[in-house]
């Protein structure tokens, strides 16, 4: 890993980081469960790292079996979170449209 | 400016790429980019629907594209993972009742955790880490992805009431988890200068995770919403760490925004309780020893108590009605049967809000998400800030399970372990109905002055019965 490597993470870090915080602190009390369940879902794309740990070539049986379990928990989170979060959305109403 | 941030770390790698691993890179830079949109649009109750399937689809993306990579060179672990998940995940998100929300989502942080931490170890384990930052990485990725794991968990049973809501502590509790931070920290510090040293890195795994407990067992139930959301913080950072060590920005990005949501949300949380996070942290609030401070300042006073009808009369007679919904309320589950009650109200001619403390519930929102699935309408629930001046113009205000968040005494009394918290101005309505189980006191274990008002009715019992019965006799009525 070059210093270039190091430097870019952390630019993209910081970037992300400080766009996150403008955005989130726009979100409404109202929204904050839903917030919750969705950064829930989305932080769950740690399943990319673990199917390449999963999937790739290995000299144990130990790895893959990590990187398995890894996939499944991240991807409750995933599938579980964006569920939760379309559902807690939907009964989000205004006057006039409720019933 | 998010493409610019998802493509700076693309450059660095480029030249002899194959196929397949453009179209896994450019994959993952467009999934960074829809969750970031997502995430905008998730600001406005209008467009969050929407951006919430957007990040869907960049997950999908994410997903799809990383299958594709070149190092796989077998499925049947990965697609074993997928199912599982899947299998599990859509009935838990289904069929979870809105009132366990807050359970299911500090599971779901024990599991992101868990995911995150097994990524760290079987990069270590399987030789793929390279480098002193990689392995300072990996190594924080494992210390903050174990501690959010059995952390969560812990949250989790008090939550669930498996484990005391009450603050769990010992002598010397803050001193003993100082010491295995400081040693989980000298082990960072080991395994960037020497990479290889595995016992080091599994000792500190096993720290970690014993961290994770002791962490959270002192605080008490109450501060649970502080809890959740800086155990959220944590799986961002340690996620973020991850994508380091992998040069993978869409891990970093992702983790970046999920810290960043869990920090912000702790901060409005804490603020709203007028506590600092060292306070709530390691400050066993609520353990007895606040307890016996909060005395300092309860006047003694009689209770006036109400029938169910009595508080229907009042009702009758109101032209504009506030009601103040708190964690009691979902304890009862009785956010239909508030709703009900709302509904007579307007049906007698009555104007009904609602007034939401931030602090009101186990987690951020939870009051808003109880009362959206009962169907109140979002644009009568009001903040607190919102609100609060309307109280004295207010006939009654309906107190429906909530207590430390009405309790005049942080506006009062120098000596209570809740003063300087904002709360909401009850106690300026013209009369006010207190629904509760008793005369128990909250989880401070302060007496509330708020019961003791010459203008309070308190109407004891299960909230949903009560409310049923108020709502029974407002429609009945006539007599």
């Amino acid at each position: 890993m070059t210093i270039d490597h190091i430097l870019a993470g952390l630019y993209v870090f910081s970037l992300a980081a400080f766009l996150g915080y403008q955005i989130i602190s726009k979100v409404p009390q109202l929204l904050h469960t839903p917030l919750m369940a969705f950064t829930n879902a989305i932080s769950g794309v740690s399943v990319v790292a673990s199917i390449l740990i999963a999937g790739r070539k290995s000299d144990t049986l130990l790895i893959p079996i990590l990187g398995a379990i890894a996939v499944a928990s991240a991807t409750i989170n995933v599938v579980g979170g964006f569920v939760i979060t379309d559902r807690m959305l939907k009964m989000f109403k205004k006057k006039g449209a409720a019933k | 400016m998010s493409g610019l941030l998802a493509s700076i770390g693309e450059d660095g790698a480029a030249g002899g790429m194959e196929g397949r691993v453009v179209v896994y890179r450019l994959a993952l830079f467009v999934a960074s980019l829809l969750f970031l949109v997502g995430l905008r649009m998730l600001t406005n109750p209008e467009t969050a629907r929407r951006g919430m399937q957007m990040a869907v689809v960049g997950m999908a993306l994410g997903i799809l594209g990383t299958l594709v990579h070149r190092d796989i060179i077998h499925y049947g672990w990965i697609i074993g993972g997928l199912v599982v998940g899947t299998v599990v995940g859509v009935p838990m998100g289904l069929l979870i009742p809105m009132t366990k929300m807050p359970e299911r989502i500090a599971l779901s942080h024990a599991g992101g955790g868990l995911a995150v931490a097994l990524v760290g170890i079987a990069e270590f384990v399987g030789g793929h880490v390279h480098g002193r930052f990689a392995m300072g990485a990996i190594s924080f990725e494992v210390l903050m992805g174990a501690i959010t794991f059995t952390g969560s968990l812990m949250a989790f049973g008090k939550l669930a009431e498996i484990l005391p809501g009450k603050p769990m502590t010992f002598r010397g509790q803050n001193a003993a988890n100082f010491l295995l931070l400081a040693g989980a920290v000298a082990g960072m510090a080991v395994m960037v200068v020497n990479p290889a040293l595995s016992p080091v890195f599994f000792a500190l795994v096993a720290v970690s995770l014993l961290l994770g407990v002791l962490l959270v067992l002192p605080i008490g139930g109450a501060d649970m919403p502080v809890v959740i959301c800086l155990l959220n913080s944590y799986a961002g950072l340690a996620a973020s760490a991850s994508g380091l060590a992998l040069d993978n920005n869409v891990l970093i990005i992702c983790g970046a925004l999920d810290g960043g949501s869990g920090l912000i949300l702790a901060l409005i949380m804490s603020k709203a309780m007028n506590r600092s996070f060292s306070n709530v942290l390691f400050g066993a609030f609520g353990s007895d020893a606040a307890a016996a401070g909060g005395a300092a300042g309860g006047k003694s006073g009689s209770v006036r108590e109400g029938t169910p009808e009595d508080a229907a009369e009042l009702l009758k007679i109101s032209q504009n009605v506030i009601i103040v919904p708190g964690y009691g309320m979902a304890v009862a589950q009785a956010q239909h049967a508030t709703r009900d009650l709302a509904s007579a109200i307007q049906a007698a001619g009555a104007s009904v809000k609602y007034a939401i403390h931030p602090v009101a519930g186990r987690m951020p929102g939870h009051m808003n998400v109880l009362l959206a699935e009962a169907n109140v309408p979002y644009d009568q629930l009001y903040e607190l800030d919102a609100i609060n001046d309307e109280f004295e113009r207010t006939d009654v205000a309906v107190v429906v399970g909530a207590n430390d968040v009405v309790n005049p005494a942080a506006k009062t009394s120098p000596g209570s372990p809740i003063f300087g918290m904002p709360i909401l101005n009850v106690d300026k309505a013209k009369a006010v109905i207190v629904l509760k189980r008793s005369m128990k006191p909250g989880f401070a274990g302060i007496d509330n002055d708020l019961f003791i008002l010459p203008q309070t009715m308190m109407v004891f019992g299960d909230a949903k019965a009560t409310l049923g019965k108020i709502t029974a006799a407002m429609k009945g009525g006539g007599h």
